[in-house]
Protein backbone atom coordinates (compact mmCIF):
# COMPACT_ATOMS: atom_id res chain seq x y z
CA UNK A 1 0.00 0.00 0.00
CA UNK A 2 1.06 3.73 -0.68
CA UNK A 3 0.99 6.19 2.10
CA UNK A 4 -0.87 8.98 0.17
CA UNK A 5 -0.88 11.17 3.56
CA UNK A 6 0.29 11.12 7.16
CA UNK A 7 -2.71 9.78 9.13
CA UNK A 8 -2.89 8.47 12.49
CA UNK A 9 -4.64 6.04 14.42
CA UNK A 10 -4.67 5.47 18.35
CA UNK A 11 -4.50 6.97 21.70
CA UNK A 12 -1.88 7.47 24.49
CA UNK A 13 -4.11 5.98 26.94
CA UNK A 14 -2.60 2.78 29.17
CA UNK A 15 -2.30 -0.49 26.81
CA UNK A 16 -2.82 1.43 23.93
CA UNK A 17 -0.33 2.89 21.06
CA UNK A 18 -0.28 5.96 18.93
CA UNK A 19 0.66 5.40 15.07
CA UNK A 20 0.82 8.02 12.95
CA UNK A 21 2.27 7.33 9.55
CA UNK A 22 3.63 9.25 7.24
CA UNK A 23 4.93 9.37 3.57
CA UNK A 24 8.18 7.72 3.80
CA UNK A 25 11.99 8.96 1.39
CA UNK A 26 12.55 5.85 -0.26
CA UNK A 27 12.20 2.89 2.77
CA UNK A 28 10.60 2.28 6.24
CA UNK A 29 11.42 4.26 9.14
CA UNK A 30 10.69 3.56 12.13
CA UNK A 31 10.80 5.73 15.69
CA UNK A 32 9.67 3.57 18.54
CA UNK A 33 9.10 4.84 21.83
CA UNK A 34 7.74 2.59 24.75
CA UNK A 35 7.86 3.05 28.54
CA UNK A 36 8.39 -1.01 28.30
CA UNK A 37 11.19 -0.88 25.46
CA UNK A 38 14.12 -2.41 27.40
CA UNK A 39 11.68 -5.22 28.00
CA UNK A 40 10.00 -5.46 24.67
CA UNK A 41 10.96 -3.10 22.33
CA UNK A 42 12.48 -5.54 20.01
CA UNK A 43 9.07 -7.36 20.20
CA UNK A 44 7.06 -4.47 19.54
CA UNK A 45 9.25 -3.45 16.41
CA UNK A 46 9.04 -6.76 15.00
CA UNK A 47 5.02 -6.67 15.19
CA UNK A 48 5.08 -2.83 13.67
CA UNK A 49 7.26 -4.00 10.93
CA UNK A 50 5.77 -7.61 9.93
CA UNK A 51 2.39 -5.70 9.94
CA UNK A 52 3.98 -3.03 7.69
CA UNK A 53 4.74 -5.72 5.47
CA UNK A 54 1.88 -7.59 5.34
CA UNK A 55 0.31 -4.42 4.09
CA UNK A 56 3.01 -3.94 1.72
CA UNK A 57 4.29 -0.94 3.25
CA UNK A 58 7.76 -0.27 1.40
CA UNK A 59 8.05 3.31 1.99
CA UNK A 60 6.77 5.27 5.06
CA UNK A 61 7.98 7.31 7.79
CA UNK A 62 6.12 5.58 11.11
CA UNK A 63 6.06 7.16 14.59
CA UNK A 64 4.98 4.71 17.51
CA UNK A 65 4.27 6.09 20.87
CA UNK A 66 3.29 2.61 22.53
CA UNK A 67 1.74 2.99 26.18
CA UNK A 68 2.16 -0.91 26.71
CA UNK A 69 -0.30 -2.05 24.32
CA UNK A 70 -0.64 -6.26 23.40
CA UNK A 71 0.44 -7.48 20.03
CA UNK A 72 -2.75 -7.10 18.71
CA UNK A 73 -3.59 -3.84 19.94
CA UNK A 74 -0.34 -2.80 18.08
CA UNK A 75 -1.54 -4.43 14.93
CA UNK A 76 -4.95 -2.61 15.13
CA UNK A 77 -3.13 0.86 15.51
CA UNK A 78 -1.21 0.58 12.59
CA UNK A 79 -3.63 -1.05 10.08
CA UNK A 80 -5.52 1.71 11.32
CA UNK A 81 -3.17 4.44 10.03
CA UNK A 82 -2.34 2.51 7.25
CA UNK A 83 -6.31 2.27 6.05
CA UNK A 84 -6.97 6.05 7.02
CA UNK A 85 -3.54 7.23 4.72
CA UNK A 86 -5.16 5.26 1.87
CA UNK A 87 -8.49 6.66 2.43
CA UNK A 88 -9.74 3.05 2.40
CA UNK A 89 -12.88 2.51 5.20
CA UNK A 90 -14.57 -0.47 3.91
CA UNK A 91 -14.18 -3.82 1.88
CA UNK A 92 -11.03 -3.97 4.03
CA UNK A 93 -9.34 -7.49 3.58
CA UNK A 94 -9.99 -8.70 7.16
CA UNK A 95 -8.38 -12.42 6.26
CA UNK A 96 -4.91 -11.12 4.83
CA UNK A 97 -4.66 -8.69 8.06
CA UNK A 98 -4.92 -12.11 10.08
CA UNK A 99 -2.87 -14.52 7.45
CA UNK A 100 0.62 -14.25 8.45
CA UNK A 101 0.60 -14.37 12.67
CA UNK B 1 -23.92 -9.23 29.37
CA UNK B 2 -20.77 -6.83 30.03
CA UNK B 3 -20.80 -3.62 27.58
CA UNK B 4 -16.89 -3.18 26.52
CA UNK B 5 -15.90 -0.20 24.19
CA UNK B 6 -14.22 -2.40 21.44
CA UNK B 7 -12.23 0.86 20.82
CA UNK B 8 -10.79 0.57 24.17
CA UNK B 9 -7.71 -1.77 24.88
CA UNK B 10 -7.72 -1.93 28.64
CA UNK B 11 -11.00 -2.98 28.27
CA UNK B 12 -11.37 -5.53 25.64
CA UNK B 13 -7.41 -6.96 26.89
CA UNK B 14 -8.82 -9.42 29.52
CA UNK B 15 -12.71 -8.58 31.22
CA UNK B 16 -12.84 -12.51 31.50
CA UNK B 17 -11.35 -12.46 34.52
CA UNK B 18 -14.38 -10.50 35.89
CA UNK B 19 -16.43 -13.89 34.93
CA UNK B 20 -19.28 -12.43 33.02
CA UNK B 21 -21.43 -14.62 30.57
CA UNK B 22 -20.96 -12.97 27.69
CA UNK B 23 -19.07 -9.42 27.09
CA UNK B 24 -20.40 -7.16 24.46
CA UNK B 25 -17.86 -5.48 21.96
CA UNK B 26 -19.49 -2.24 21.10
CA UNK B 27 -19.22 -0.63 17.96
CA UNK B 28 -21.94 1.20 18.48
CA UNK B 29 -22.94 4.58 20.39
CA UNK B 30 -19.37 3.99 22.72
CA UNK B 31 -16.97 4.95 19.84
CA UNK B 32 -17.21 8.20 18.66
CA UNK B 33 -18.24 8.62 14.97
CA UNK B 34 -14.60 9.20 14.22
CA UNK B 35 -13.10 6.25 15.30
CA UNK B 36 -15.70 3.64 13.97
CA UNK B 37 -13.19 2.56 11.50
CA UNK B 38 -10.48 2.27 14.12
CA UNK B 39 -12.60 0.16 16.53
CA UNK B 40 -12.72 -1.99 13.98
CA UNK B 41 -9.13 -3.08 13.65
CA UNK B 42 -9.25 -3.11 17.29
CA UNK B 43 -11.97 -5.56 17.40
CA UNK B 44 -10.73 -8.20 14.72
CA UNK B 45 -7.62 -8.39 16.06
CA UNK B 46 -9.21 -8.91 20.21
CA UNK B 47 -12.09 -11.69 18.29
CA UNK B 48 -8.73 -13.50 16.65
CA UNK B 49 -6.50 -12.94 19.42
CA UNK B 50 -7.41 -13.21 22.52
CA UNK B 51 -8.43 -15.99 24.49
CA UNK B 52 -12.05 -15.16 26.30
CA UNK B 53 -11.82 -18.01 28.12
CA UNK B 54 -15.46 -19.50 27.35
CA UNK B 55 -17.16 -16.17 27.75
CA UNK B 56 -19.40 -15.40 24.72
CA UNK B 57 -18.54 -12.57 21.97
CA UNK B 58 -21.09 -10.63 21.18
CA UNK B 59 -20.80 -7.74 19.09
CA UNK B 60 -23.00 -4.73 18.73
CA UNK B 61 -22.65 -3.22 15.47
CA UNK B 62 -24.12 0.49 13.93
CA UNK B 63 -27.74 0.85 13.35
CA UNK B 64 -28.82 -0.04 9.97
CA UNK B 65 -29.52 3.90 9.35
CA UNK B 66 -25.44 4.73 9.48
CA UNK B 67 -23.13 3.83 6.80
CA UNK B 68 -20.80 1.39 8.90
CA UNK B 69 -23.04 -1.34 9.57
CA UNK B 70 -22.22 -3.56 6.65
CA UNK B 71 -18.84 -3.68 7.17
CA UNK B 72 -19.07 -4.05 11.08
CA UNK B 73 -20.49 -7.43 9.86
CA UNK B 74 -18.10 -8.15 7.92
CA UNK B 75 -15.71 -7.64 10.80
CA UNK B 76 -17.87 -9.69 13.45
CA UNK B 77 -18.11 -12.47 10.96
CA UNK B 78 -14.56 -12.44 9.59
CA UNK B 79 -13.25 -11.91 13.35
CA UNK B 80 -15.26 -14.91 14.35
CA UNK B 81 -17.96 -13.37 16.85
CA UNK B 82 -20.30 -15.42 18.19
CA UNK B 83 -23.10 -13.43 18.04
CA UNK B 84 -24.02 -9.98 16.51
CA UNK B 85 -26.78 -7.36 18.34
CA UNK B 86 -28.47 -5.15 16.20
CA UNK B 87 -28.41 -1.79 17.67
CA UNK B 88 -32.29 -0.05 17.40
CA UNK B 89 -34.71 -3.02 15.71
CA UNK B 90 -37.78 -2.10 14.60
CA UNK B 91 -38.96 -4.66 12.32
CA UNK B 92 -38.56 -8.35 10.98
CA UNK B 93 -37.02 -6.84 7.99
CA UNK B 94 -33.95 -4.78 9.82
CA UNK B 95 -33.25 -8.34 11.36
CA UNK B 96 -33.39 -9.93 7.73
CA UNK B 97 -31.49 -7.03 6.16
CA UNK B 98 -28.52 -7.79 8.72
CA UNK B 99 -29.16 -11.81 8.45
CA UNK B 100 -28.67 -11.57 4.63
CA UNK B 101 -25.55 -9.61 4.96
CA UNK B 102 -24.25 -12.06 7.65
CA UNK B 103 -24.64 -15.15 5.27
CA UNK B 104 -22.96 -13.34 2.65
CA UNK B 105 -20.09 -12.90 5.02
CA UNK B 106 -19.59 -16.29 6.37
CA UNK B 107 -19.33 -16.98 2.81
CA UNK B 108 -16.88 -14.70 2.16
CA UNK B 109 -14.82 -15.40 5.17
CA UNK B 110 -15.39 -19.43 4.56
CA UNK B 111 -17.59 -19.79 8.33
CA UNK B 112 -20.16 -21.87 8.28
CA UNK B 113 -23.07 -20.91 7.06
CA UNK B 114 -25.84 -20.06 10.22
CA UNK B 115 -22.88 -19.88 12.87
CA UNK B 116 -23.17 -16.49 13.60
CA UNK B 117 -26.06 -15.59 16.05
CA UNK B 118 -28.09 -12.50 16.63
CA UNK B 119 -30.07 -11.18 19.02
CA UNK B 120 -32.01 -7.62 18.58
CA UNK B 121 -32.03 -4.49 20.68
CA UNK B 122 -35.35 -2.94 21.17
CA UNK B 123 -35.06 0.73 21.45
CA UNK B 124 -38.23 2.38 20.50
CA UNK B 125 -41.65 2.25 20.58
CA UNK B 126 -42.19 0.75 17.11
CA UNK B 127 -39.68 -1.87 18.18
CA UNK B 128 -41.98 -2.75 20.99
CA UNK B 129 -44.49 -3.14 19.12
CA UNK B 130 -43.60 -5.34 16.55
CA UNK B 131 -41.25 -7.70 18.65
CA UNK B 132 -43.00 -10.72 17.84
CA UNK B 133 -41.87 -10.34 14.74
CA UNK B 134 -38.46 -9.39 15.29
CA UNK B 135 -38.88 -12.51 17.76
CA UNK B 136 -39.94 -14.54 15.36
CA UNK B 137 -38.02 -13.46 11.98
CA UNK B 138 -35.15 -15.58 11.59
CA UNK B 139 -33.70 -18.88 13.31
CA UNK B 140 -30.63 -17.21 14.21
CA UNK B 141 -32.38 -15.37 16.39
CA UNK B 142 -31.72 -16.20 20.04
CA UNK B 143 -32.55 -13.44 21.79
CA UNK B 144 -34.49 -9.51 22.31
CA UNK B 145 -32.47 -7.30 24.84
CA UNK B 146 -34.58 -3.45 25.82
CA UNK B 147 -32.09 -0.75 25.61
CA UNK B 148 -34.33 1.38 28.65
CA UNK B 149 -32.25 4.96 27.45
CA UNK B 150 -32.93 5.34 23.76
CA UNK B 151 -36.58 3.88 24.67
CA UNK B 152 -37.63 6.00 27.16
CA UNK B 153 -36.27 8.58 24.60
CA UNK B 154 -38.66 7.78 22.07
CA UNK B 155 -41.26 7.38 24.60
CA UNK B 156 -40.59 10.52 25.57
CA UNK B 157 -39.96 10.61 29.20
CA UNK B 158 -37.17 9.74 30.86
CA UNK B 159 -35.39 6.45 33.15
CA UNK B 160 -36.39 6.98 36.46
CA UNK B 161 -35.64 4.65 40.01
CA UNK B 162 -39.61 3.25 39.65
CA UNK B 163 -39.43 1.56 36.79
CA UNK B 164 -42.74 2.26 35.90
CA UNK B 165 -42.10 4.17 32.21
CA UNK B 166 -40.58 1.16 31.11
CA UNK B 167 -42.90 -1.21 32.91
CA UNK B 168 -45.05 -1.95 29.58
CA UNK B 169 -42.51 -2.97 27.30
CA UNK B 170 -40.58 -5.17 29.91
CA UNK B 171 -43.80 -7.08 30.53
CA UNK B 172 -44.56 -7.24 26.73
CA UNK B 173 -41.15 -8.58 25.63
CA UNK B 174 -40.32 -11.01 28.39
CA UNK B 175 -44.10 -12.64 27.47
CA UNK B 176 -43.80 -11.87 23.77
CA UNK B 177 -40.02 -13.58 23.72
CA UNK B 178 -41.79 -16.44 26.05
CA UNK B 179 -44.28 -16.90 23.32
CA UNK B 180 -41.63 -17.11 20.43
CA UNK B 181 -39.48 -19.74 22.25
CA UNK B 182 -36.40 -16.88 23.01
CA UNK B 183 -34.38 -15.21 25.54
CA UNK B 184 -35.11 -11.98 27.04
CA UNK B 185 -32.54 -9.59 28.68
CA UNK B 186 -33.20 -6.49 30.50
CA UNK B 187 -31.48 -3.01 30.33
CA UNK B 188 -28.40 -1.58 31.67
CA UNK B 189 -29.03 0.05 35.04
CA UNK B 190 -26.76 2.94 35.35
CA UNK B 191 -25.92 4.48 38.65
CA UNK B 192 -23.14 2.40 39.65
CA UNK B 193 -23.58 4.16 42.97
CA UNK B 194 -26.35 2.71 43.78
CA UNK B 195 -25.94 -0.88 44.43
CA UNK B 196 -28.65 -1.62 46.44
CA UNK B 197 -31.13 0.06 43.49
CA UNK B 198 -29.27 -2.40 41.17
CA UNK B 199 -29.78 -5.36 43.18
CA UNK B 200 -33.36 -4.25 43.74
CA UNK B 201 -33.64 -4.06 39.90
CA UNK B 202 -32.01 -7.44 39.07
CA UNK B 203 -34.55 -9.64 41.41
CA UNK B 204 -37.49 -7.89 39.78
CA UNK B 205 -35.79 -9.15 36.88
CA UNK B 206 -35.56 -12.25 37.35
CA UNK B 207 -39.21 -12.70 38.83
CA UNK B 208 -40.17 -11.01 35.29
CA UNK B 209 -38.75 -14.12 33.55
CA UNK B 210 -35.58 -12.07 31.96
CA UNK B 211 -32.80 -14.56 31.50
CA UNK B 212 -29.97 -11.84 32.18
CA UNK B 213 -29.27 -8.56 32.32
CA UNK B 214 -26.85 -5.82 29.88
CA UNK B 215 -24.21 -4.16 32.48
CA UNK B 216 -22.07 -1.56 32.33
CA UNK B 217 -19.71 -2.27 34.86
CA UNK B 218 -17.71 -5.11 36.09
CA UNK B 219 -18.86 -4.77 40.47
CA UNK B 220 -22.45 -5.41 38.43
CA UNK B 221 -22.18 -9.02 37.71
CA UNK B 222 -21.29 -10.59 40.90
CA UNK B 223 -25.03 -9.22 42.16
CA UNK B 224 -26.97 -10.61 38.89
CA UNK B 225 -24.77 -14.05 38.68
CA UNK B 226 -26.12 -14.13 43.14
CA UNK B 227 -29.34 -13.61 42.35
CA UNK B 228 -29.55 -15.89 39.50
CA UNK B 229 -28.17 -18.80 40.84
CA UNK B 230 -30.29 -21.16 42.21
CA UNK B 231 -29.65 -21.84 46.22
CA UNK B 232 -28.77 -25.20 47.93
CA UNK B 233 -32.79 -24.99 49.30
CA UNK B 234 -33.98 -24.00 45.62
CA UNK B 235 -31.60 -27.00 44.16
CA UNK B 236 -32.84 -29.88 46.39
CA UNK B 237 -36.46 -28.75 46.23
CA UNK B 238 -36.37 -29.11 42.19
CA UNK B 239 -34.72 -32.25 42.25
CA UNK B 240 -37.80 -33.90 44.54
CA UNK B 241 -40.27 -32.37 42.22
CA UNK B 242 -38.33 -34.08 39.35
CA UNK B 243 -37.99 -37.32 41.14
CA UNK B 244 -41.75 -37.10 42.70
CA UNK B 245 -43.37 -35.95 39.19
CA UNK B 246 -41.55 -39.23 37.79
CA UNK B 247 -42.39 -41.63 40.11
CA UNK B 248 -46.04 -40.49 40.82
CA UNK B 249 -46.99 -40.28 36.78
CA UNK B 250 -45.60 -44.11 36.72
CA UNK B 251 -48.12 -44.82 39.32
CA UNK B 252 -50.84 -42.63 37.47
CA UNK B 253 -50.91 -40.01 40.11
CA UNK B 254 -51.46 -36.24 38.64
CA UNK B 255 -51.45 -34.00 42.04
CA UNK B 256 -49.61 -34.82 45.02
CA UNK B 257 -47.51 -32.69 47.79
CA UNK B 258 -43.76 -31.96 48.48
CA UNK B 259 -42.34 -30.81 51.21
CA UNK B 260 -46.17 -29.56 52.25
CA UNK B 261 -46.49 -27.68 48.20
CA UNK B 262 -48.86 -28.93 46.04
CA UNK B 263 -47.28 -30.03 43.11
CA UNK B 264 -48.45 -31.12 39.26
CA UNK B 265 -46.74 -31.62 35.71
CA UNK B 266 -46.79 -27.82 35.44
CA UNK B 267 -43.97 -27.92 37.83
CA UNK B 268 -41.81 -30.12 35.75
CA UNK B 269 -40.09 -27.87 33.47
CA UNK B 270 -39.68 -25.28 36.02
CA UNK B 271 -37.64 -27.56 38.19
CA UNK B 272 -35.81 -28.77 35.27
CA UNK B 273 -34.71 -25.16 34.18
CA UNK B 274 -33.26 -24.62 38.14
CA UNK B 275 -31.29 -27.49 37.56
CA UNK B 276 -29.97 -26.94 34.70
CA UNK B 277 -29.10 -22.81 35.70
CA UNK B 278 -27.36 -24.58 39.15
CA UNK B 279 -25.50 -26.87 36.52
CA UNK B 280 -24.72 -23.51 34.74
CA UNK B 281 -23.84 -21.64 37.50
CA UNK B 282 -21.12 -24.60 38.53
CA UNK B 283 -23.07 -25.10 42.11
CA UNK B 284 -25.12 -28.73 40.42
CA UNK B 285 -23.59 -31.61 39.64
CA UNK B 286 -26.00 -33.89 40.72
CA UNK B 287 -27.89 -36.73 38.22
CA UNK B 288 -30.41 -35.25 37.00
Amino acid sequence: MIIEKPAAAGTLESCDAQVIVEPGNGGVELELDSKVIHQFGRQIRAVILDTLCRLDVTDAKVTVKDMGALDCTIRARVEAAVYRSAGQTDQIPWEKLADEK
Amino acid sequence: MLFLNAQKPSLIKDPYVYRPDSIMLDLEDAVAENQKDAARYSLFHALREIDYRGVERVVRINGLDTPYWREDIRVCVAGGCDSIRIAKTESAGDVIAVEREVEKAEREFGREIGSTLLMAAIESARGVLNVLEICESSERLFGVALSGGDYTKDLQTKISKTGIELAGARQLMVITARAAGVQCFDTVYTDLDDMDGFRAEVEMDKIMGFDGKSLINPRQIAPVHEIYTPTAKEIVFAEKVVREIETKRAQGIGVFTVDGKMIDIAFYDGARKTLAMARAAGVYDGAL
